[in-house]
């Protein structure tokens, strides 16, 4: 992706550090402060999940590990110092979430399993992007709704990838047959990531990969860094494959209503993309609750409470981003961030807000 | 995307379908990569609680005049409750219509 713009003093050293080649003996240098401005910037957050100099920070340092950053060489990927700064920021995420979402008591057979992860679905309160965009959003806010949408949509499945390798038997299984849908059966231009892209070119929008990340607030971004968080640490296998059940167990109702919204705007593209998932995730989610997450709360007991976590942090993290577009909408405002031209036609003093 | 998936949407030349011709005619399975049309499979129906048919394997999906219906992915979810609005596929619907049976 494009080098985005910093939100705060961290964003600001983490990419001049990142712009400088690994290795080097001035990089070397900077790169070993960065470790004490992550620890700043944490401590002085009021809170991770909607901290956009974090979030800005962590979204671009997993983003080396996915399609890589322009003027960005690969090799800060594995770089000690930038791993650092890496595991000081996810760390203090994960701590936030595990404090803000409730603790449950996994049950023990697959069936059991996925009973309790569709209660908890049917349970949730939060507010509903869907419905918003289905009957009363405009033309406008469709396409902002997209962009907010793309960071993880123009990659969609590869941070629940990850834990392929890290599963065995029903649950990994299960993970499969649910990845191969979500790939298009191997067609390049039926992958879901593909169908997402032709929603947004039909809709005027950037269709590349981060091509929107200055536009989109940290509430946005800590749904895609917490995926990629369980997504890039084995330890957290429980909760990725948690965290896709819920994914999926809380899709395809939505996208019915996503659907009807893009067709009564005139965004037939954008329409298929959420037809497909309809009929995708009513299967899904039945493979997933049972097969994976209940596969693995029997083989792996171990990480049996980290399923119902990565659960529960969709339904947390969906809530944050779902309440920030809402409220913007419903005074009136956009929910994006001001684009670079806006802010400079409004002057430097409300840069630092 | 549904059984009613555009012609437009269908394989271009040279993916791996693409020798099995287009439309209903290359029979079910044919817009599927792991495709149910293997035949040589064993079918597995597991009857959801509360839920839909989830089908696997080597089946074949057929309408009332012995037709094929493209089921679009590998394993399918078949509507159980009545509700679906994409039947004979699942859509969730079960949840709303407060489905019970397991």
């Amino acid at each position: 992706m494009r080098q985005p713009q910093p939100r705060g003093p961290l964003g600001e050293d983490l990419l001049a550090v990142l712009r400088e080649r690994p290795g080097s003996p001035d990089a070397r240098r900077r790169a070993e402060d960065l470790a004490d401005a992550a620890r700043a910037a944490v401590a002085r957050s009021e809170g991770i999940s909607t901290d956009e100099d974090v979030q800005l920070a962590l979204f671009v340092l997993h983003a080396l590990a996915y399609q890589g950053v322009e003027g960005i060489d690969d090799r800060w990927e594995t770089d000690p110092d930038a791993l650092r700064v890496r595991e000081i920021l996810a760390e203090a995420f994960e701590a936030q979430l595990r404090a803000e979402v409730p603790a449950d008591t996994p049950p023990r057979t697959p069936q059991a399993v996925a009973d309790a992860l569709f209660a908890m679905a049917a349970d949730d309160d939060g507010p509903s992007l869907a419905r918003f965009l289905s009957g009363r959003a405009t033309a406008e806010q469709a396409r902002e709704f997209l962009q907010l949408k793309s960071l993880y949509q123009l990659m969609e499945a590869d941070p629940h990838t990850w834990a392929i390798p890290r599963l065995a038997g029903r649950s990994k299984a299960g993970l499969i047959e649910i990845q191969i849908d979500e790939y298009g059966g191997g067609s390049a231009h039926r992958m879901h990531s593909a169908l997402f892209a032709a929603g947004m070119r039909e809709a005027g929008l950037d269709d590349t990969w981060g091509g929107a990340v200055d536009r989109v607030p940290a509430a946005w971004l800590a749904g895609v860094n917490a995926i990629t968080m369980f997504g890039l640490h084995r330890r957290l296998r429980g909760a990725v494959v948690g965290h896709l059940a819920m994914y999926e167990i809380t899709s395809s109702v939505p996208s019915r209503f996503l659907a009807r919204g893009f067709r009564r705007l005139e965004l037939p593209a954008a329409a298929a993309f959420y037809d497909e998932h309809v009929e995708a995730d009513a299967a899904h989610e039945q493979i997933a609750a049972r097969d994976m997450a209940g596969g693995l709360v029997v083989e792996d007991p171990a990480v049996a409470e980290d399923v119902f976590f990565g659960a529960r942090c969709v339904l947390h993290l969906d809530a944050l981003a779902a309440g920030q577009a809402l409220s913007r909408w419903e005074a009136g405002e956009s929910a994006l961030r001001a684009s670079a031209a806006e802010t400079a036609r409004r002057g430097p003093a409300e840069l630092v807000s | 995307m549904s059984a009613g998936r555009p012609a437009g949407d269908r394989e271009p030349p040279g993916d791996r379908e693409a020798a099995a011709g287009s439309g209903a005619a290359a029979g079910p399975g044919s817009a599927a990569a792991a495709g149910p049309a293997a035949g040589s499979e064993p079918v597995t129906i597991t009857v959801c609680p509360d839920g839909p048919l989830l089908v696997r394997g080597g089946y074949e999906l057929l309408d009332g005049d012995d037709r094929p219906i493209d089921p679009g992915r590998a394993t399918v979810a078949l509507c159980r409750c009545g509700a679906s609005a994409i039947k004979p596929f699942c859509d969730g619907s079960h949840k709303r219509a407060r489905f019970r049976a397991r």
